[in-house]
């Protein structure tokens, strides 16, 4: 027992968070005492005897956990311990829930995690859902209501979408560009942890007095700076969520920049790895926002800073400008690994080269530097100067051509291609094309000011973001889940179970968000726990087929956890795919590759006899292989 | 390899893109139209979904032409044509883009200057938001004041100037379409000219609260008489929630307002 306490893991945890808390406590308390103050305070935006331990607490249980271990013992110039790696690598379940280093185990971890908050957000939509079922108030009530649909959302995209995709680049990146692991494997391992932390206090915001945080998940002030406690919680929980994501875009772009196996230059890399290039410029660039923007809201809570106070000079209308320049990067954070994704698995299972590769990466260029310049769309009727408004409808509707580069590309993928459908991946694949393109296209009537002054804060909107979100993110994420698990589980899932699950997801989305556009353009407003009593049966529909679409999960909940203990062996390469993840076995080694591969062409050359993306060590050594060369074939017109 | 059958293909996105197009134009999107704003707002709206309908054809015709034509069979493990991609095809699906974008955009910038130019006897009024009702000032028709109902005459330019007491509100009459927050230490104002008798509602459109949901207001469009016969009605004592709230701006002010003639005429209230 003695050992167990000093040994990083979850005692030492358990311990450190209970130091943390009573840390933070302490401090205030004694700091309000020694002030002449009453101990606690309990004006509803303060509690600082509750928020101060907020914020110790998880660093007590990541100290105790050993997040921390090897870096202190370095700075304080002890001798370190020599590298046993018994931190990496997964031989029993128990390893998952350690403070593992491995890059398989992370991601892993990651998208384990995340699928388990994806289900706790579907469960607050179904509950909205319910309540909205009928006009006028059956189920929860107004406060309830605006707390269920902002947890909803934060929890969404901090904890699901965001999250997921790092986990499945996690697992699948450094074996696709030839590397043994991540860059900084132990950072990588803080990056996941930070990540339950976040999930927890949000969640926890419903135990707060007043409740769970309900200003959106948009946090407008200064409906946040005077919202309950709860508010607070969510102020926090984006920085751990926030700062997860931070380190984690660094660990990719040192990894892709410096890691890349020995002639995979950057006209090599599968557009999975140029995508969360990408998307880490952007994380990168853009998240201290948000972050910036959650401890100005909580200043002027707790500090009463005034920053957007505007009876003493605040201006509340700067919030909005830095929120929205994280926010509306952040879609695309929660859209590019996607679009990798598609392109590896349409590639893939069309048995075809990606059509216009260097295109395709450069799109994902455009579409970072674009989305820098376009957050003030979100503005358009919030009062901001109009000047600025044409400039980002411009900007903002010019990026609908990169997203359609890749569009047509996938498309032009497909054409004289093999097209193999009876993958679930595929299927998923397949139907992002078509659901994407509607979101796309709402998105570009949102982008222009007289449509958008209608029907901006209504139910168009949120058909809109579902439809990216769901019918864009999620299903490139299933695909992602579906195309990976042979490789992160060694297994087979089972394709009727996986065809169910999606012509069930596929028929849910469209019947839950394609009605929203409607009762949204004909004038029913967002965010609201009741509705006019016209818009009741639209409702009614929509809020059922909602209901199928949550119950349609279950599959392939199912599907994935018998699959994964019972599921036939996979095989390394059961879709005889070229990029590297898949010349290893599955699940790959621990240390993913004997001898670093050598990469010999570009990653996507299905149907030229001989051609090879890289050469795995062991085989052909020493052996001249020659260099391939990408042939162009020019399509009749 | 073979050729594509391009003219047939164009054909079926153009039978597809008619198809949706005429279907998707039998509805009445946006509901009534009820200001002079609706219709290029929904003119506009109607162009963007018969482009938006030959897109949509393109990616659906495409798609089903590939998923028809090339789909393997079971057992078929050959690969199919190493083709890299077609430079020409590429430039133009970039470029036919940038220009339907610049085109939209530059057609909505026209609509937008159009339905936001102001008439010089414009009327103004004063529309309050606070949790969780409108309060409506008169400054033009004797400093009258009303609640949780708005008059306006009908064929004359109204200017709304919009002030939060508390925290971010939107002023929201769909038959209008028009829409702008009132943000509490901004000045913002909304133009509209509404041309159809009638009652409406005001709804908020920003999330406010705990009572957004039931933040609404009465809005009736009637004949200028009718309007100044309603307006004679209508109290000239600022209500409480107005005064009330005002003092929190800034007590000081307020009271060298009073004495210079009350506070309903100067806008926003300087801080």
């Amino acid at each position: 027992m003695a050992v167990a306490i000093r040994q990083p893991g979850w005692y030492r945890g358990a311990i450190g968070l209970v130091l943390g808390a009573a840390f933070g406590f302490c401090l205030v308390v004694g700091l309000r005492l020694l002030s002449g103050l009453d101990a606690f305070q309990t004006e509803q935006t303060g509690y600082p005897q509750v928020v101060v331990p907020l914020i110790t607490a998880p660093f007590g249980f990541l100290f105790g956990f050993g997040a921390f271990d090897y870096w202190f013992r370095w700075a304080a110039g002890k001798p370190t311990i020599p590298e046993d790696h018994s931190g990496h690598g997964a031989t029993k379940w128990q390893d998952y829930f350690k403070f593992n280093t491995d890059h398989k185990v992370i991601g892993t971890q990651y998208v384990v995690t995340t699928l388990f908050f994806f289900l706790v957000g579907g469960l607050l939509a179904l509950l909205m859902r319910a309540e909205l079922a009928q006009p006028g108030t059956q189920i929860v009530a107004a406060n309830t209501f605006n707390g269920l649909f902002s947890t909803h959302a934060v929890v969404m995209i901090f904890l699901f979408i965001i999250p997921v995709f790092a986990g499945l680049a996690n697992y699948v990146l450094p074996l696709m560009i030839g590397a043994p692991d991540m860059a900084f494997p132990r950072l990588n391992a803080l990056s996941f942890w930070l990540l339950p932390i976040a999930g927890l206090i949000f969640l926890g915001s419903f135990l707060a007095p007043g409740g769970s945080f309900d200003a959106g998940w948009t946090g407008y002030a200064p409906l946040s700076t005077g919202a309950p406690l709860g508010q607070s919680f969510f102020n926090i929980g984006v920085q751990f969520a926030g700062a997860s994501s931070i380190a984690t875009a660094l660990n990719f772009l040192v990894t892709i920049i410096t890691m890349r196996a020995p002639g995979m230059n950057l006209w090599r890399m599968p557009l999975l790895v140029w995508a969360n290039l990408s998307t880490s410029l952007l994380v990168v660039g853009a998240t201290p926002f948000v972050a910036g923007a959650q401890f100005m809201v909580f200043f002027d809570r707790i500090l009463g800073m005034n920053f957007f106070n505007f009876l003493e000079g605040g201006d509340v209308i700067s919030y909005q400008h830095i929120f929205w320049f994280y926010s509306h990067p952040a879609v695309y954070i929660m859209m590019l690994p996607g679009f990798g994704i598609i392109s590896e698995i349409i590639s893939t299972h069309a048995r075809k080269p990606v059509f216009g590769y260097r295109l395709m990466a450069l799109a994902l260029i455009g579409i970072v530097v674009l989305s820098y310049s376009v957050w003030a769309h979100h503005m358009f009727v919030a009062g901001m100067f109009s000047w600025l408004r044409v400039p980002i409808m411009i900007t903002t509707m010019l990026i609908a051509v990169p997203t359609g580069i890749k569009v047509f590309s996938w498309l032009g993928t497909l054409f004289y291609g093999k097209i193999h459908t009876y993958s679930t991946a595929m299927l998923f694949a397949l139907a992002f094309i078509i659901t994407f393109t509607v979101g796309g296209i709402s998105g570009v009537m949102l982008g222009m000011i007289p449509i958008d002054i209608h029907v901006s804060d209504t139910y168009f909107v949120v058909a809109h973001i579902h439809f990216v979100l769901f019918g864009g993110s999620v299903f490139t994420i299933f695909a992602g889940i579906y195309h990976w698990f042979p490789k992160m589980t060694g297994r087979m899932y089972d394709e009727r179970l996986g065809r169910i699950h999606f012509w069930g997801t596929l028929v849910g989305t469209w019947m839950t968000f394609i009605p929203m556009h409607w009762i949204g353009m004909d004038g029913m407003p967002r965010r609201v726990a009741d509705y006019a009593s016209q818009y009741g049966d639209w409702n009614l529909l929509i809020s059922v087929s909602a209901f199928v679409l949550g119950a349609v999960q279950l599959i392939f909940l199912y599907n994935m956890i018998v699959s994964w203990r019972f599921g036939p062996k996979a095989g390394p390469n059961p879709w005889r795919a070229n990029s590297i993840e898949w010349q290893v076995s599955s699940p790959p080694p621990v240390f993913n590759f004997d001898e670093i591969p050598r990469v010999v062409g570009g990653p996507y050359e299905y149907g030229t006899p001989g051609a090879r993306h890289a050469i795995m060590g062991g085989e052909g050594e020493g052996a001249e292989v020659p260099e391939t060369k990408p042939s162009t074939v020019t399509v009749p017109s | 390899m073979t050729r594509l059958p391009i003219l047939k293909m164009v054909l079926a996105v153009i039978v597809l893109g008619v198809v949706q197009s005429v279907i998707l134009l039998q509805f009445n999107w946006f509901g009534d139209e009820a200001s002079t704003a609706a219709k290029p707002i929904d003119t506009l709206l109607d162009v963007t979904i018969v482009l938006s309908s030959f897109i949509f054809a393109i990616v659906c015709v495409a798609l089903g032409y590939a998923l028809i034509k090339w789909r393997a069979k079971p057992g078929d493990e050959s690969d199919g044509l190493p083709i890299h991609g077609n430079t020409r095809l590429e430039i133009i699906w970039t470029i036919i883009p940038v220009i339907i974008v610049l085109g939209l955009a530059g057609y909505s910038w026209a609509v937008l200057d159009d339905i936001e130019k102001t008439d010089a006897d414009a009327l103004h009024i004063n529309a309050y938001a606070q949790q969780f009702a409108w309060t409506f000032g008169y400054p033009e028709d004797g400093n009258k004041w009303s609640e949780g109902e708005l008059h306006v005459p009908v064929d004359r330019q109204v200017i709304f100037d919009l002030q939060a007491q508390d925290v971010i509100h939107s002023f929201w009459v769909p038959e209008w379409r028009i829409k702008k927050d009132a943000v509490p230490g901004l000045e913002t104002d909304v133009v509209v000219t509404p041309d159809k008798e009638g009652t409406y509602s005001l709804i908020c459109a920003e999330l406010c609260g705990l009572g957004h949901t039931t933040m609404r207001a009465t809005v009736v469009v009637e004949s200028e008489a009718k309007y100044k016969a309603w307006l004679k009605k209508q109290t000239t004592e600022v209500p409480e929630d107005i005064l009330k709230t005002t003092d929190q701006y800034d007590a000081d002010q307020l009271k060298k307002e009073e004495k210079s003639g009350g506070i309903e005429g100067s806008g926003v209230i300087e801080q």
